[in-house]
């Protein structure tokens, strides 16, 4: 009887034998998506073979994969054959004008305190007007030019720099990892590249908002950021305004490896259309983030404030392989209406003396369920692992959820691991003390919910910070009652 | 200022306040002090607008303004402060910021610019120190951990800083110490003024040793049962309650 793997292995090494029929001049390809599509992608964005190769081996993986279910998330099923996997934005789509837009969205950027243009852009209306950002990242590409840092769409990667883009992509997050993960391995449409060389501490904070404007193939990203040795980094992705998007499903993946003493910080503040008050018409977003400590002494942080799309699937993750290692995940993640988030991160402890720190903060209103689903793994030589959880749920209202779903595999005694939950309830009690003081409900659940998210707001950006204290504080507006 | 007339109040159908009158005036301090569950709480609960009492029956007239239509922060900004009798903690917001975005939103409320953050920092810590509450407390999360003497001792704090117009204690003296209670006493003690009307709820009278008041009442069995001057808290502290709430029965 042969084994799975040799199908496996048959599948991803068999030529392609069909014909090549797809219009390549055309801006979207129809839906669905078999070797043709992925064959257009890779011309479309006029890719070496080697990256088509890539392409073609992730979509054989991904044929013999099924969906994941173990996560607590309810969707109707997803039609992948119903999906169109490329389409360069073409003017006339989408809405004419503001007036054809949900209107909370729009009240939620006057909230927000977002000029005309960008609410027009980011509500996926046609702008002729162009950004002042594009300015601003002209100027920035100079300042890290001089620095040796390389920042730039990942399409331009594969054409300027494919030694480094055929070492690393893939590396940390192979194909075969998940079927979301090969799914994106196949079809990713861009993301960003970000090299630092040795010794290099990345000048300024790098963030995706200067590339908005190239950044509105966002359905499949991709991303990798690798850190040289003794280099620094720190990435901030996404946007505090909700981005509305004509694609239902987002399946990114980003990568991130750090070699001897190098550190990277990655904040992102998620915000996607979360659907109206039913539900209808949310992001589903399924992310693989994943971090290598490669090197010795090297540091990954993840710090995250997840507050939109309808369904969120998202483990950013550290392998701490260089010994003194340190992994850090800071999450706050709000699901209010009918969203639903599973999330969390997992620590897998492979180097001696490699620590991890896990702070997980999950607020549910309305009817929303918030999952902490969290793997702490410390391998057999991994001597003297440290980890230390903080996992604290805040319900508002009876009719939400939080559940904890810990997971902790420990094959070296040496190790400690500790594991500390809670779950509280904004009380009547607090909302009437702070009223009495003066302050408005909605003052005062922000408050309350700012205070229990202080040990995650302080990792991130100052400026982040503050936006997304603002943005818990709009998402929140009219779910209490 | 304040006027209660036939105040009759319910909590889940079980009347609590069974017909209260009461009248104070600015400038005056009164003091309702009466046995436990006879309703004071309650009494101050509904003053300052809490949900979940049941107003069924009486007028509550306060500068003009019928408080029953007034949410619990328009009476705040209104003037009216009730110092409780258990501070609730607010884990992960700073102590300070709370106080200075409370004072913030009531000046907004009134119209009146917000306060200059400096001045206000210096105007906390020297109150602070006046009522020997350590400057560290400031700096930590609303009551988290406080002792219940620290957590009272805020409570008259924040009342120095917000300067209400009808301060309502209660139960303030509860779990302080002699030395504590002094302090406590000395804060309220400067915040007396001809424009301010102050209640103090209490249970022993040793607090009316230290804050003389106007007038005090017994509230028993939902009514006031009697009302005095300050003579009438000592023969209260002899007598007990028993007998008044045996002539209420009766
Ligand atoms: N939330 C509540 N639910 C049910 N009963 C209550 C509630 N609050 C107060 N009571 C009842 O009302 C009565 C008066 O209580 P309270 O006003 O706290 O008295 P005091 O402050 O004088 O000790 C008591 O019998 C108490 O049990
Ligand atoms: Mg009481």
């Amino acid at each position: 009887m042969a084994s799975p793997d040799a199908g496996v292995d048959r599948l991803i090494q068999a030529e392609y034998q069909q014909g090549f029929v797809t219009d390549i001049e055309s801006d979207t390809l129809p839906p669905g998506l078999d070797e043709d599509v992925i064959r257009a992608i890779s011309l479309r964005k006029q890719e070496p073979d080697w990256m088509l190769q890539k392409r073609l081996e992730a979509y054989r993986r991904w044929l013999l994969m099924s969906e994941p279910q173990w996560a607590s998330l309810h969707h109707p099923p997803i039609d992948f054959q119903a999906i169109s996997y490329f389409s360069s934005p073409k003017k006339g789509e989408g809405p004419k004008s503001l007036d054809e837009v949900d209107p909370e969205l729009l009240a939620t950027y006057e909230k927000l305190g977002i000029p005309l243009d960008e609410q027009k852009a980011l509500a996926g209306v046609a702008v002729d007007a162009v950004f002042d950002s594009v300015s601003v990242a002209t100027t920035f590409r100079q300042t890290l030019a001089e620095a040796g840092v390389i920042f730039c769409a990942m399409s331009e990667a594969v054409r300027e720099y494919p030694e480094l883009i055929q070492r690393y992509l893939g590396s940390v997050v192979p194909p075969q990892d998940n079927f979301f993960a090969a799914l994106n391995g196949a079809v990713f449409s861009d993301g960003t590249f970000v090299y630092v060389p040795k010794g290099v501490r990345c000048p300024m904070e790098l963030s995706t908002y200067f590339r908005i404007n190239e950044a509105n193939t966002g359905q499949f990203e991709r991303t990798l950021i690798v850190a040289e040795e003794g280099s620094q980094v720190s990435y901030l992705e996404g946007c505090t305004a909700p981005m509305r998007d004509e694609n239902q499903l987002h399946a990114a993946v980003v990568e991130l490896v750090a070699l001897d003493d190098a550190t990277i910080k990655y904040s992102t503040v998620q915000n996607w259309y979360p659907g109206d008050s039913q539900g209808r018409g949310g992001i589903y977003n399924f992310v693989t983030k994943r971090g290598d400590c490669r090197g010795a002494r090297s540091r990954i942080s993840w710090t995250q404030v997840e507050t939109g799309s309808a369904i969120t699937w998202k483990y950013p993750s550290c392998i701490l392989r260089g010994r003194d290692s340190v992994g850090e995940f800071y999450s706050v993640a709000l699901t209010k209406g009918r969203q639903q988030a599973d999330t969390g991160t997992k620590m897998i402890h492979i180097g001696e003396n490699t620590r991890s720190t896990i702070v997980s903060k999950g607020i549910s209103a309305m009817e929303g369920s918030n999952a902490y689903r969290g793997l702490v793994r410390i391998a057999g030589k991994a001597e003297n692992a440290r980890n230390h959880t903080q996992c604290d749920s805040l319900l508002i209202g009876d009719r939400c959820a939080a559940h904890t779903f810990p997971y902790i595999e420990v094959k070296n005694p040496t190790a400690q691991v500790e594991h500390e939950a809670t779950t509280s309830k904004v009380s009547e009690d607090q909302l009437f003390y702070c009223r009495q003081r003066g302050l408005s409900q909605e003052d005062a659940v922000s408050m309350i919910i700012n205070g229990f998210c202080k040990e995650v707001f302080k990792e991130l950006p100052m400026e982040f910070a503050v936006e997304a204290q603002k943005l818990l504080a709009v998402s929140l507006e009219g779910a209490v009652g | 200022m304040l006027s209660i007339e036939g105040l009759r109040v319910e909590v889940e159908g079980k009347e609590i306040l069974k017909g209260l009158d009461l009248e104070v005036n600015a400038g005056e301090v009164h003091a309702i002090m009466g046995p436990n569950g006879s309703g004071k709480s309650t009494l101050a609960h509904v003053l300052a607008g809490r949900e979940g009492y049941q107003i069924s029956g009486g007028k509550l007239r306060y500068l003009g303004l019928d408080l029953q239509e007034l949410e619990i922060e328009e009476r705040a900004h209104a003037g009216i402060f009730l110092a409780m009798q258990y501070p609730v903690e607010l884990p992960g917001v700073n102590n300070m910021i709370f106080l200075r975005e409370a004072l913030n939103a009531i000046r907004r409320a009134r119209g009146e610019p917000e306060i200059d953050a400096l001045g206000f920092m210096k105007q906390v810590r020297d109150k602070a120190r006046e009522l020997n509450l350590d400057e560290k407390l400031l700096k930590r999360s609303v009551n988290a951990g406080f002792s219940g003497g620290e957590k009272k001792r805020n409570e008259v704090l924040q009342m120095a800083m917000l300067a209400p117009k009808l301060a309502i204690l209660d139960e303030t003296d509860s779990g302080l110490d002699i030395d504590a209670l002094r302090i406590v006493a000395d804060g309220v003690n400067l915040l007396r003024s001809p424009e301010r009307a102050l209640i103090l709820v209490t249970h022993y009278q040793r607090l009316l040793d230290y804050i003389q008041p106007d007038r005090v009442h017994v509230l028993a069995a939902g009514r006031i049962v009697r009302s005095g001057g300050r003579e009438l808290a000592l023969e209260l502290e002899e007598k007990g309650y028993g007998w008044l709430s045996e002539e209420a029965a009766a």
